[in-house]
């Protein structure tokens, strides 16, 4: 199957997300989408998925031109796409969720048939009668694959695949795409911000910048290379960061936590001053109950959380944030930003002191923080006009000054190399003031950077890296894997 | 682009306003009357002298006080439908002091106003209450409350403050002259009292949601309860004091009904103003300032349309069949609006609040999507 993409316009008001990009995509071939965020490489994928239409131009599939509304018409054409966050439902099983867009005749009998013959083709495990709550991310992927197959999908976009994913899911996933490549043809599009994954999988890559294409290149190339191409200018690697550690500041003695997916039993830990904690596993295995309980936004089944030596196990949210915690939680406009605020209004929202709002105070303050965090946006912008990136920038912009802890989830989520750099700049600034950080992240590569301690979660259970430096991602990518053992040897 | 989108927002706000007058002729016509003398008539009933102007003004001014309450509330993004029980517990709080409380007018009439929100943000408090505390959703606590809220009025007229010729369940005995709100002169029967301070609260709502800290706080929880909470905004006691505030106010509509409009406690004294205020305040997507003029408009048809039966031998529910055609388009109109002027396409286009900026960030222009 070959795609054909024909002068391919899409503005959002003033802003030209894809500038007349043209492309042919062969078959048999899996090609790597790169560029910085922003540059447009979702809108394209949504436009191609038939998520968006354009504005205008055409899409040509083996030469004919097709014009398709809606995901669905999508995929009866053969491109399917694998979201990021895998849009399944939750609360039904594995082959409930395989039964969507499924002729309407089909039994479950043959859908489970169906099911368990695509998953072992591909070395997938997938139990039809689990929830789908219950599924790991790498999982849920998984099975939306096997569902688009099934679906007849000859084109598979995949955005992000590799985030939040074992070392052990990553290697399952990559050789069933090589394998849907290279020995039935179809072609694969990775839309990835890890360039050791692209260099690892693709066939050839495209870059877009700003809303237009500026280059393919054939593979093999060096990560170099490739970022030369999306930035226009090299990136010296990021340097393993340190600095002055201080006193223990947020202590949690022997801390229980039941939350609904998992049980974190009696963690002692002490946080210092200018430290940086990285919490790493895959989704749900503790490490976001461990902030959460942190900052009271759930309670502790037992133990002690003090700071300062102060306790705050009873402590409020609130309380504990004007005792000196900082809390950013990883769903943006879920938790974290108020969607239908402009800019400012946040701004405001963040000034406790007095009832009457300072409008013309907050709007000065809001167009310095714009500058300084280097926003792309007005302040009389609503916050949900704004870029994911932009929306990072601008929450980072709220927190306060010199908190003793900040409990970050997934801190650079969404960010490209860039732009997560620069945030990790600003906070490595606050730690050199002496404030901790404790932070989670799926992309093992930025825990390693910057953490002085990790600390990994599998299923609740946890393990405990001293030492950082002696960290490799390859290390933390099976222990994540629950390999913890092997770690002890 | 913009004229088109100025044109497009005049077409959305006129188009279901003239629709629904068609509606309503083709009805007319139906049975066989003209709607023009349709509509003269009503305007007549409103218009044709100062006695009839002041019934509209009588009928505006609960309404504007429930609509005011309303807009607190809907703010905070929470279903107030328990409103109608704040008023009457507004009317019961005000008909107590008014029956036990014996002083000069100047003394009695602020007693009967505070002690009239003090009963309307009781019911109000309560119904946060159970919203915060056990999790009932303020629609159904607040539907209930109206219930309760209505029992407690006839148990009140028929058994204890009854008639001393006996219950009969239409009102209680008139209240004494002290205690009702005095009207400004015989040929323009309005309590000035009463108009006064529902402007001051008009105008002290517009500026505690445009200005005050408390006023973003209620914002922000009703667009995002989670963020706003994460931000450090007092979610629940910002919801509980929506609740209070727009009981309070509500409260004062309450006991206007039964100290002015009646001079007794009668069987539903908010007479439905309550979820009237409703759709008038879901119309004007929570304005506290053009609520009160498009209260007004639909005070004017109310009114008016006393007038049909007496002139044109139709029923005056014909008004309440304009009334409702009205809502439902505007209300079908928003909602187109929404979707056209909030898509993907024209998202930076969106209502700003704010005048626009001296500088732009050039570099906006590049990737602030993708």
């Amino acid at each position: 199957m070959e795609i054909e993409l024909q002068h391919i316009h899409k503005r959002f008001g003033r802003v030209h997300a894809n500038n007349d990009i043209s492309m042919k995509l062969r078959g048999g071939r899996i090609i790597g989408v790169l560029g910085e965020n922003g540059a447009g490489k979702s809108t394209l994928m949504k436009i191609l998925s038939g998520y968006q239409p354009a504005d205008s131009g055409a899409i040509l599939i083996d030469g004919r031109e097709v014009d398709y509304h809606g995901p669905q018409a999508a995929i009866a054409v053969g491109v399917g796409m694998l979201q990021q966050d895998p849009l399944d439902v939750p609360a039904f099983t594995v082959v409930e969720n395989f039964l969507y867009g499924q002729p309407p005749a089909m039994t479950r009998r043959e859908a489970r048939a169906k099911l368990a013959q695509i998953s072992r083709e591909f070395g997938f495990e997938l139990d039809p009668e689990t929830p789908s709550a219950r599924l790991s991310i790498g999982q849920r992927q998984q099975l939306e694959i096997v569902r688009l197959l099934a679906l007849g999908v000859r084109t598979l976009i995949l955005d992000e695949p590799t985030t939040g994913i074992s070392a052990q899911q990553k290697t399952i996933l990559f050789d069933a795409l090589q394998a849907l490549s290279r020995e039935q043809g179809m072609t694969v599009l990775l839309v990835s911000h890890k360039l050791e994954d692209v260099i690892a999988l693709c066939d050839e890559v495209v870059v877009l910048r700003a809303g237009r294409l500026v280059g393919d290149k054939m593979m093999p190339a060096t990560k170099a290379e490739l970022v030369q191409l999306m930035f226009g200018q090299e990136i010296a690697p990021q340097e393993r960061s340190s600095g002055h550690i201080g006193d223990a500041v947020l202590e949690l003695d022997s801390v229980t936590i039941q939350d609904r997916r998992v049980r974190v039993e009696s963690l002692s830990m002490n946080v210092r001053a200018g430290e940086v904690i990285g919490l790493a596993g895959l989704d749900g295995s503790g490490q976001e109950a461990l902030m959460r309980a942190c900052v009271g936004l759930i309670n502790v089944a037992g133990g002690r959380v003090r700071l300062n030596g102060r306790d705050l196990t009873r402590q409020s949210y609130r309380d504990r944030m004007h005792a000196g915690l900082a809390f950013s939680a990883a769903g943006r406009l879920e938790e974290g930003l108020v969607a239908g605020l402009t800019l400012t209004e946040h701004m405001a929202l963040m000034d406790n002191s007095r009832a009457m709002i300072d409008w013309p105070a907050a709007r000065q303050l809001s167009g310095k923080q714009i500058e300084r965090y280097n926003v792309r946006g007005r302040a009389e912008d609503r916050i949900e006009t704004l870029s994911g990136g932009n929306q990072q920038r601008w929450l980072m912009a709220l927190l306060p000054e010199q908190p003793r802890v900040m409990i970050l989830e997934q801190p650079t989520r969404g960010l490209d190399i860039d732009s997560a750099r620069w945030v990790w700049q600003l906070l490595l600034d606050r730690r050199a003031h002496g404030t901790a950080i404790i932070f989670n992240s799926p992309d093992l590569d930025e825990i390693v950077t910057y953490s002085d301690r990790i600390i990994v979660f599998f299923a609740g259970r946890f393990h405990v890296i001293e030492d950082a430096s002696t960290a490799t991602v390859d290390a933390l990518g099976h222990l994540i894997g629950g390999n913890f053992e092997e770690a002890a040897r | 682009m913009t004229a088109n989108r100025t044109t497009l927002r005049v077409a959305l706000l006129v188009a279901p306003i003239l629709l629904s007058l068609l509606i309503t002729a083709v009805l007319v016509l139906a049975v066989g009357k003209d709607p023009i003398e349709v509509m003269t008539a009503i305007l007549e009933g409103a218009f044709r002298n100062s006695n009839a102007i002041a019934g509209v003004v009588n009928f505006w001014i609960p309404l504007t006080f429930a609509c005011l309450g309303l807009v607190i509330t809907f703010t905070a993004g929470l279903w107030n439908i328990g409103v109608e029980g704040q008023m009457m517990m507004g009317a019961v709080f005000a008909s107590w002091a008014a029956r036990t409380i014996v002083l000069p007018t100047p003394l009695l009439i602020p007693i009967e106003i505070v002690l009239a929100m003090a009963g309307g943000a009781f019911w109000g408090v309560l119904v946060g209450v159970l919203r915060v505390r056990l999790g009932v959703n303020e629609i159904f606590g607040g539907v209930a409350l109206n219930a309760l809220a209505s029992v407690i009025v006839i148990y009140l007229i028929s058994g204890p403050w009854q008639p001393p010729e006996g219950g009969s369940a239409q009102s209680t005995p008139p209240f004494p002259a002290e205690s009702l709100l005095p009207e400004m002169s015989p040929e323009f029967p309005v309590s000035l009292l009463a108009l006064v301070l529902a402007l001051v609260i008009i105008l002290t709502v517009y500026f505690a949601l445009r200005g005050t800290r408390w006023g973003l706080n209620l914002k922000a929880t009703g667009k995002n309860p989670r963020s706003a909470l994460l931000l450090g905004v007092p979610t629940t006691q910002t919801a509980l004091s929506a609740f209070i505030v727009c009981g309070a106010i509500a409260g004062i509509g309450g006991a206007y009904r039964v100290l002015f409009t009646f001079d007794s406690l009668r069987p539903l004294p908010s007479g439905g103003i309550g979820f009237l205020g409703l759709l008038v305040v879901l119309m004007v997507a929570n304005h506290p300032l053009i609520a009160p003029i498009v209260g007004f408009v639909f005070a004017t048809i109310l009114a008016g349309s006393t007038r049909l039966r007496v002139v044109l031998q139709l029923d005056q529910s014909l008004a309440e069949v304009l009334q409702g055609f009205v809502v439902l388009l505007v209300l079908m109109a928003n909602g187109l609006r929404g979707r056209i002027l909030s898509s993907p396409r024209s998202s930076p286009e969106v209502v700003q609040e704010q005048p626009a900026p001296t500088t732009v960030t050039s570099a906006a222009e590049a990737a602030s999507h993708e």
